[in-house]
């Protein structure tokens, strides 16, 4: 009844290929936006901001980035953590040799180290596919960590062996290190992640993501049809590790504060494949869903206990936790093995015939 | 299946909604000292750290039971699992500070890391016992973080004067090779650099044998290295899972037994356990008490073991980490009570707590008072130095327990001092514009 596109009249073709062709989902998006810019600052508290919606954001963009490549052009990749490292290390060196440049800059520069070293890993895509691409990005994430840990170049020699970002301002307003307020690194990590969602979003609809996805469904297909495989996916590889160097470097500079090799370790890279094979493989929307479902959920999950004013160790918590979202993982990929993304596109189609479904 | 996907999405928006409506903790009710404790139960570390949880947690439930709290006033305890993983670490120390959190004990170098940039503009202390950043002894650039008793250097060049001592004089030390095995994290790198120094100075060899985390559990490639290398001692900074295995390993390989000294965390009775008599005369460094002949241990297990109040066991009770997590409670509390008696008050906050902790003095009377005597070396801190005591001693695994074998220890300090010195001096100017010191010393 309310969300149905009758009516609307696209007069032209520019209308008819807009990113949100139908009324009711522009202002839909319009009111998400409204709600992330205006009223969480507003209402959240610190917690809720520094905690929450900080890593869900970084890591929705990471997602996003292992989208391009995994969901768009079908190279399955297991060097995401590392992939977000460089572009980690890369953000805290360029701060400590420019330390006047704006740090945003900096940890948008960071992607092009990170794509850089995507791409290199991404050669052997050329000849390998599936499971054994997988092999080689995770001989990229092994060795990169080991990098981590063993050039002391790249944690400027630090007796701790970890990144420690330092205090940096913008227009008067301390963005990085402790002093930050969550307000302030809220804020850029919303906008650099809006920024970068919306360009993906028009990447993928237009030339080079049809090309992606023909690489994908059909790679000899595609061939014959004029795509060059090897720039193809070398400029997916590229893309995807861009998007996450720079998740990766907001993870340090505007959520954690300090990195260690291990933070990017093996782990962060399957949590972002499961946030992308959750969300649904070849969606935008979908890796902001899979992203809360792997971080938010659980967070509501441990709070729950105490809001029921339930007293429980916290290790209890933490197991049962753990058994809840393995049962809830398990259900919804039976229930819709395509992911969020696609059970809320069948929401929308029944929004479409409600209250009358034929 | 069709209303099965009706109903899951409504769960998914549902739970979507619940996430967007956490309500803001409320503050906490001002009639008890809140500490919250970061443990971690679970995860890889969970084998060490559940000893720490219960001794740090047993302690100061203690005083809830025994004397009402500290001054009178209950602590209030809550527990943070961070499965020893940062980003937890990170989520625990949000949702907890709002609450009035005296002091942070984070238990892992990479959490620790994260806190203490945080701590001066929080203006709630990092406490990290014998853990995390050597450099933050000097409390006139690190006011906010203490690591009292003792830092990893100190402990480093501990353990170079035992072996100068067993080798019957520092000046036989020279072409001697001492092997290091640490843990591939901050945690296990914070010495070499002085061992490094050291290994100049007196003219012995350092061969260093990495382990990755990820690879803590299959050691064999390192201790085949050791075997062809065949240091004269070997020296670990293990935590986990990776003290048993290598003890295992080096069993297995038979390197000499009373040549292998660990680091008090490589101290468990767990870990040296695990390889039974074979591990008979292991030694590692500690400075906390061993056994359970101590008034204030035997009154939590009147007052908690026996009466159920704890999830400690009774075989527990008394072991090297389970101590060391009642002295790190025990220097919380202390802390607590100092800040009292300086303050005036009875509830107190962050800022009042790192008064108390930097004019911390637990002296040998005031040991004996707490039912602890003998428990650790006397540990007083000033504002200078935040580690406040120094010493360690050394226990051998004799293959069922450990017994202590030496006095209490002295570091190196005329070395180490400097090097701490220069560690900060290095962290602060990495870290620029770290805060100058603006805390008055109350001493």
């Amino acid at each position: 009844m309310f969300y149905r596109e009758a009516g609307q009249f696209k007069t032209s073709y520019e209308k008819d290929q807009a990113l949100f062709p139908i009324r009711q989902d522009k202002i839909g998006l319009g009111v998400i936006l409204l709600i992330a810019f205006v009223v969480i600052p507003l209402t959240a508290n610190d917690f809720f901001l520094a905690s929450i919606m900080i890593p869900f954001l970084v890591f929705s963009l990471a997602a996003i980035g292992l989208n391009v490549l995994t969901g768009f052009c079908g190279q399955l990749s297991l060097g995401t953590g590392a992939f977000m490292g460089v572009g980690a290390y890369a953000a805290y060196k360029l701060t400590t040799i420019f330390p006047d440049v704006n740090v945003i800059l900096l940890v948008l520069t960071s992607g092009i180290f990170s794509a850089i070293v995507g791409a290199i890993f991404g050669l052997p895509s050329l000849r390998i596919k599936g499971l054994y691409l997988a092999v080689t990005t995770l001989a990229a994430q092994f060795f990169l960590e080991w990098c981590f840990i063993r050039i002391g170049w790249l944690y400027n020699y630090n007796a701790s062996g970890a990144i420690e970002i330092p205090t940096r301002e913008m227009l008067g307003v301390v963005i990085s290190g402790a002093e930050a307020t969550p307000l302030a690194r809220y804020f850029v990590v919303l906008s650099i992640t809006v920024v970068i969602a919306f360009l993906i979003s028009n990447v993928l609809r237009g030339r080079i993501g049809r090309s992606w996805m023909m690489i994908r469904d059909m790679d000899i297909a595609a061939e014959l049809m004029g795509i060059r495989p090897l720039q193809t996916k070398l400029m997916a590889f590229a893309v995807s590790s861009y998007i996450c160097g720079v998740a990766g470097a907001m993870m340090v500079f505007f959520w954690l504060n300090a990195a260690e090799p291990s933070s990017y370790s093996i782990t962060l890279s399957f949590q972002i494949l499961f946030m992308v094979i959750l969300g649904g493989l070849g969606s935008v929307g979908g890796a902001f869903m899979g992203a809360a479902f792997i971080w938010i959920l659980p967070i509501v999950l441990r709070a729950i206990p105490s809001m029921l004013g339930v007293d429980i160790g916290a290790e209890t918590v933490e197991h049962l936790a753990f058994m809840v979202i393995g049962a809830l993982i398990i259900f919804f990929l039976i229930v819709e093995p395509h992911g969020f993304a696609r059970l809320w596109q069948i929401a929308k189609q029944k929004l479409r015939v409600w209250p009358f479904p034929y | 299946m069709k209303h099965l996907k009706t109903w899951s999405f409504a769960a998914a928006l549902a739970v979507g909604v619940t996430a967007v409506g956490i309500a803001p903790q409320p503050v906490q009710a001002q009639d008890s000292n809140y500490v919250p404790l970061l443990t971690y139960r679970t995860g890889p570390f969970a084998g060490s750290g559940i000893f720490i949880a219960n001794g740090m947690n047993d302690y100061l439930q203690m005083l809830n039971e025994r004397d009402g709290g500290i001054g009178g006033v209950p602590i209030e305890i809550e527990e943070c699992e961070t499965s020893y993983n940062a980003q937890k670490g990170v989520e625990c120390y949000e949702s907890t500070k709002g609450k009035g959190a005296l002091v942070y004990n984070p238990y892992s170098t990479g959490i620790t890391l994260q806190l203490i940039p945080k701590a001066s503009v929080d203006k709630i202390p990092v406490l990290s016992v014998g853990y995390g950043l050597s450099a933050a002894a000097i409390g006139n650039v690190f006011p906010w973080v203490f690591n009292a008793p003792t830092t990893y250097w100190d402990g480093a060049s501990v353990v170079v004067k035992y072996i100068g001592e067993q080798e019957g004089g520092m000046e036989n030390l020279q072409g001697k090779k001492i092997g290091y095995i640490f843990l591939d994290a901050g945690f296990g790198r914070e010495p070499i650099p002085l061992l490094e120094q050291l290994a100049e100075t007196y003219g012995f060899e350092l061969l260093q044998y990495p382990v990755p985390v990820a690879q803590m559990q299959s050691q064999s490639s390192q201790w085949l290295n050791v075997r062809r290398d065949r240091p004269d001692y070997m020296v670990m900074w293990g935590w986990g899972a990776m003290n048993p295995t290598a003890i295992k390993e080096a069993a297995k390989i038979r390197f000499p037994m009373e040549k292998f000294i660990g680091v008090w965390w490589s101290a468990g009775e767990d870990d040296a356990g695990a390889a039974g008599q074979d591990a008979a005369g292991y030694k590692a460094m500690n400075f906390s008490g061993v056994g359970t002949d101590f008034p204030a241990i035997q009154d939590i297990k009147t007052y908690l073991v026996d009466t159920g109040k704890t999830q400690t066991d009774e075989e527990m009770l008394g072991t090297t980490l389970y101590n060391r997590g009642v002295l790190n409670s025990v220097i919380i509390a202390e802390g607590i009570r100092t800040a009292q008696e300086l303050t005036g008050k009875k509830v107190i906050n962050g800022e009042d707590m790192r008064m108390g902790l930097e004019a911390l003095n637990l002296t040998e009377e005031r040991l004996a008072e707490l039912g602890l005597s003998g428990f650790s070396y006397p540990i007083q801190i000033t504002c200078e130095d935040h580690a406040g005591s120094h010493p360690v001693f050394i226990q051998e695994w004799d293959g069922e327990r450990f017994v202590k074998i030496s006095d209490w220890i002295e570091p190196m300090s005329d070395v180490v001092r400097p090097l701490l010195e220069a560690a900060a001096a290095d962290y602060s100017e990495k870290n620029a514009p770290w805060p100058e010191r603006s805390e008055a010393c109350a001493q």
